[in-house]
């Protein structure tokens, strides 16, 4: 009877443990952010861990501590110490502003570092060189341009396994952030500018992307599907592409780039070269829609 | 003749807006068909709608609030009913031109007339109280303040029946917000309201700063004011700085959206990422003018029902002033994605996180404030605890996302809206409650319902973990903010628990307002004769409840922190005789407010929807009504010495009986 109820704490507790634990490991199995499938965002998930067991390391004790002085000093608690008058200890005033600080410092050391090692347009450490990808936000779709392959996808990012891809952003419309959790960071996408970055998946799979910044009443579709395969499957894929007639050239662009939601992946065979430059120096116009983006691109030369 | 206006703007196939638009104008001429039935409108009009009485004012803010707060909650139920439904193929019942307009309409809601109007409401209230003063240093200005806010929740109901609101979330980003995305009058609607009530917000501000700076009872040194009142400066001075900075960024986008300029467009040269460094520029401090109001609750209340002094005062008002310091140099946490490179990402990560050293300590302080107490568990300090439990949660996971690489992954997702729930909802709304439930005795001199009130903390407290705890999780599975539907199925049942928890929540408004009928209805039992019904510490509890219009007979002489509770120990020895009251003026009600928000109705309402002449109408007509005003005479009334002597007397008799 004795022995029952002492290990009845015991195995509340282990059950809370596990309890969380499931917990855990139900949202990293979901294809979220605790489930990376490359170094990007490995370093992301192990920075949020670490950042969360470091506070936590204060915040928990702070909850106990919160609860049993109120506990403790309730009214009718005739055991308790009163000092109705105490409201003043240097010592104590040291301590309360150490701790945090000496957190905080600790994090900052953190977010120095991380902030320098992850920025975005970093390119990675790889044994291969980095291929290039150039990204157009749409209303409401993605536009992959493979400028060294002069082919282009929507909605659909095919790449190689590790093979680290060096991505250029823009936006022919608003703004969006391209996103996929699974290979970490995000980025915004915005019209007549071009952001950077870096990512590699690690693994073969499926993953998918989403725009992460509200851009209108496709948003909730603005999905788009990454397939990390393996270099066989990549150049099959690519060959198969080319295949094709589905060319992007200028009329085709401005027919895409008019506002459609929940689109199909588009495979198209060829690219007119040059088409991503248009795009940001068009501030979101079809290029050759009108003559204000000629007139840039001639200022350009 | 009408600009855009024809009848297609009343959504006559949307059945949602529809019956809500019927039922709340049966609602309303229901009500004023009541008061007119009773003759209640010249009590109404003399006391009320015309009183420039901050005590009357902070109410009437706070009623606001409470109005606003159902308003912003219907949304949100919207909100997670779809998206518990919505999951998978389902495509849910709110489509997305409506969807938008909703998560739009809540944001907007919930931090400009919940949030805002409920903790000037309490600073209106309770400051000239604290202070040991008659009123605030412009009761005449304070009255516009508070009309300018109704005028602009006016216009937010008002999109529900005529028009559309906005649909691009509660900060209105540019290139969406733009013509070219937005040629709606929604964005229209969503700007020229805030314009309004920003106008009341700033006025009140530089009322409540000139207050707090300038008035003050005598002996009542910077050392000495209550710590609501430290809190209340900051908010206030952050006022006064932060809301030009959205004044010009709206007046900006309007530019750009009537008149053709290109500030933040994506063509002509306009650049949308100043108007997300401007609008941030605002918004970062907003953040902390709502929770130093709702810290400072915290610390009275602590305090008070510990029966101690606040432990750290000096720490507690570095701390506060260090915030208010800081907040203006952490906007750029809010788009570390933007690509603004590594150096920039890193020092504004930083610069965040030092912002909850003095954060931390506060909470440290609190802590130590109820060792060595003698705790009485009341309402207000069931919310304080549990504000304290919760909002170190949602410190951490702020401090989380101050790291840039960490953000990079949690941006814009659903763990950032549990974050920022976490703080809201864990730190000003809890504080508005513990405020509302503290200060309620005081205004109208019977106490809440207690079990209920608990009833209400406790769906508040459940409701949100149920209903937030979820959202962190979606977030770190890949869900993003402001998505109608998924295609995840396996998002679903959190989402349903999340919908749970915004029930529990409902559970809780709703006891809120039984609280307040049984209150009512049982108010001479509930009855505070004494003018102290917690044993307070401050000058607010030294005077009838509720209180005179003067405030103060005589105006308190202040020798120390806590003034009302080192009288109380002195009372014994130091009785001085019968004091010498003298005639006081008393500022008259005035109906400048009420006009000039009537003509600043008309003037949004006719800019929303071009009517260019009628426009002019409202503008001249709220011109003419300041310039009048400034003409008048006699603002004040005198209120004879024998009426202050009786009241004083009458409550120092019934005080001492008890």
């Amino acid at each position: 009877m004795r022995e029952v109820q002492m290990r009845n704490p015991v195995t509340r507790w282990g059950a809370r443990v596990a309890g969380f634990t499931v917990c855990l490991s139900l949202v990293g199995c979901l294809g979220g952010v605790l489930d990376p499938k490359g170094p990007v965002g490995d370093n992301e998930k192990l920075i949020l861990i670490d950042a969360t067991a470091i506070m936590l390391a204060v915040v928990i004790p702070v909850i106990l501590c919160t609860l049993a002085f109120a506990w403790w000093f309730r009214a009718k608690n005739p055991h308790a110490e009163r000092r109705p008058d105490w409201e003043y200890s240097g010592r104590i005033e040291f301590i309360t502003w150490s701790i945090p600080a000496l957190i905080v410092l600790f994090l900052s050391g953190i977010a120095w570092i991380g902030s320098h090692e992850l920025d975005p347009p970093k390119p990675l450490r790889a044994s291969s060189a980095a291929m290039e990808i150039q990204v157009v936000s749409l209303d409401w779709k993605w536009l992959f341009i493979y400028p060294q392959e002069h082919v282009a996808t929507v909605n659909r990012l095919v790449i190689p396994v590790d093979v680290p891809v060096h991505f250029s952003l823009t936006s022919a419309s608003v703004m969006n952030s391209f996103f996929v959790p699974q290979l970490g960071s995000q980025i915004y996408t915005m019209a007549g500018m071009t952001t950077q970055l870096n990512l590699l998946a690690s693994q073969t799979g499926n993953y998918s992307g989403i725009s992460a910044q509200f851009s209108g009443d496709g948003f909730s579709d603005m999905r788009f599907e990454v397939r990390a395969v393996s270099h066989a499957e990549y150049a099959s894929w690519l060959a198969s592409l080319r295949e094709g007639h589905d060319v992007l050239d200028e009329s085709r662009y401005a027919l895409l780039a008019k506002p459609s939601a929940h689109d199909e992946p588009i495979a198209f065979s060829e690219v007119s070269p040059g088409l991503f430059n248009a795009i940001v120096h068009g501030r979101g116009e079809a290029p050759g829609a009108s003559s204000k983006t000629a007139t840039l691109l001639n200022q350009d030369r | 003749m009408f600009g855009k206006l024809t009848w297609a703007a009343i959504p006559f196939n949307e059945p949602i807006p529809l019956i809500t638009v019927g039922v709340l104008i049966v609602g309303i001429v229901g009500m004023l068909t009541l008061i007119t039935v009773k003759g209640w409108w010249p009590y109404l009009w003399r006391e009320w709608i015309t009183s420039t009485d901050h005590k009357r004012i902070g109410v009437m803010y706070v009623i606001l609030a409470l109005v606003m707060l159902l308003r912003g909650f219907a949304d949100a139920l919207m909100m997670r009913s779809q998206l518990a439904l919505a999951a998978g193929h389902a495509a849910g019942y709110l489509p997305p031109d409506h969807y938008n307009q909703i998560f739009s309409a809540h944001g907007t809601i919930m931090i400009f007339f919940v949030g805002m109007a409920f903790v000037i409401g309490l600073m209106n209230f309770a400051l000239p109280l604290q202070l040991g003063v008659r009123d605030v240093a412009f009761p005449v200005l304070n009255s516009v303040s508070f009309w300018l806010t109704a005028a602009g929740v006016l216009l937010v109901n008002v999109s529900l029946a005529v028009g559309e609101f906005s649909r691009t979330g509660w900060l209105a980003y540019p290139p969406l917000s733009e013509l070219a995305y937005s040629p709606g009058v929604g964005v229209d609607y969503y700007l020229w309201s805030l314009q309004i009530s920003g106008l009341g917000t700033l006025l009140s501000g530089i009322n409540l700063t000139t207050t707090i700076l300038k008035l003050r009872a005598p002996g009542m040194g910077y050392g000495r004011m209550p710590v609501f009142c430290w809190t209340a400066l900051a908010s206030n001075l952050l006022i006064v700085a932060a809301f030009p900075i959205l004044t010009a960024t709206f007046a900006m986008l309007l530019l750009d959206r009537y008149v053709g300029f290109h500030f933040f467009t994506n063509d002509g040269g306009g650049n949308p990422m100043m108007y997300i460094n401007l609008i941030w520029g605002w918004g970062h401090p907003e953040v902390y003018i709502l929770i130093l109001p709702a810290f400072g609750v915290f610390s009275e209340v602590i305090a008070t029902f510990s029966g101690k002094p606040l432990f750290g005062y000096r720490s507690m008002v570095m701390a506060t002033m260090a915030i208010c310091v800081l907040s203006f140099m952490v906007w750029l946490h809010h788009f570390f994605t933007m690509g603004a490179g590594a150096n920039v990402n890193a020092f504004f990560g930083i610069a965040t996180m030092i912002i909850a050293v003095p954060t931390g300590v506060k909470i440290f302080n609190w802590l130590f404030t109820m060792y060595g107490g003698s705790i009485r568990f009341t309402t207000p300090i069931y919310w304080a605890i549990g504000f304290m439990v919760t909002f170190v949660i949602g410190g951490m996971t702020g401090v989380l996302m101050a790291i840039p690489p960490a953000d990079f992954v949690l941006h814009n997702s659903l763990f950032l809206i549990a974050h920022f729930h976490n703080v809201i909802i864990g730190g000003v709304l809890f504080g508005a409650m513990a405020g509302y439930t503290y200060w309620f005795p005081k205004a109208f001199g019977f106490k809440l319902h207690e079990g209920l009130g608990k009833a209400v903390f406790w769906c508040w407290f459940i409701g949100f973990y149920l209903a937030f705890m979820p959202l962190y999780g979606l977030g770190l599975m890949g869900a993003t903010r402001r998505m109608q539907h998924y295609s995840d199925a396996g998002w679903q049942p959190l989402m349903i628990v999340a919908l749970g928890g915004a029930l529990v929540i409902l559970l809780g408004i709703g006891l809120t307002a039984l609280q307040l009928l049984v209150s009512i209805r049982s108010r001479q039992r509930r009855v505070d004769l004494t003018g102290d019904p917690w044993n307070g510490r401050t000058l607010e509890w030294s005077i009838s409840s509720p209180p005179p219009v003067w405030n103060f007979g005589l105006l308190p002489q202040v020798a120390g922190p806590d003034a009302f509770w080192s009288r109380k120990r002195e009372a014994a020895s130091a009785d001085s005789g019968a004091p010498l009251y003298e005639a006081l003026e008393v500022p008259k009600g005035t109906p400048l407010g009420f006009v000039v928000a009537f003509f600043a109705v008309i003037f949004g309402f006719s800019m929303i929807w071009h009517i260019w002449w009628l426009a002019l109408v409202g503008l001249i007509g709220g011109v003419i009504a300041c310039i009048r005003h400034a003409w008048r005479t006699d603002l004040e009334e005198e209120v004879p010495v024998a009426t202050i002597q009786a009241h004083e007397e009458s409550q120092r008799m019934r005080a001492a009986r008890l």
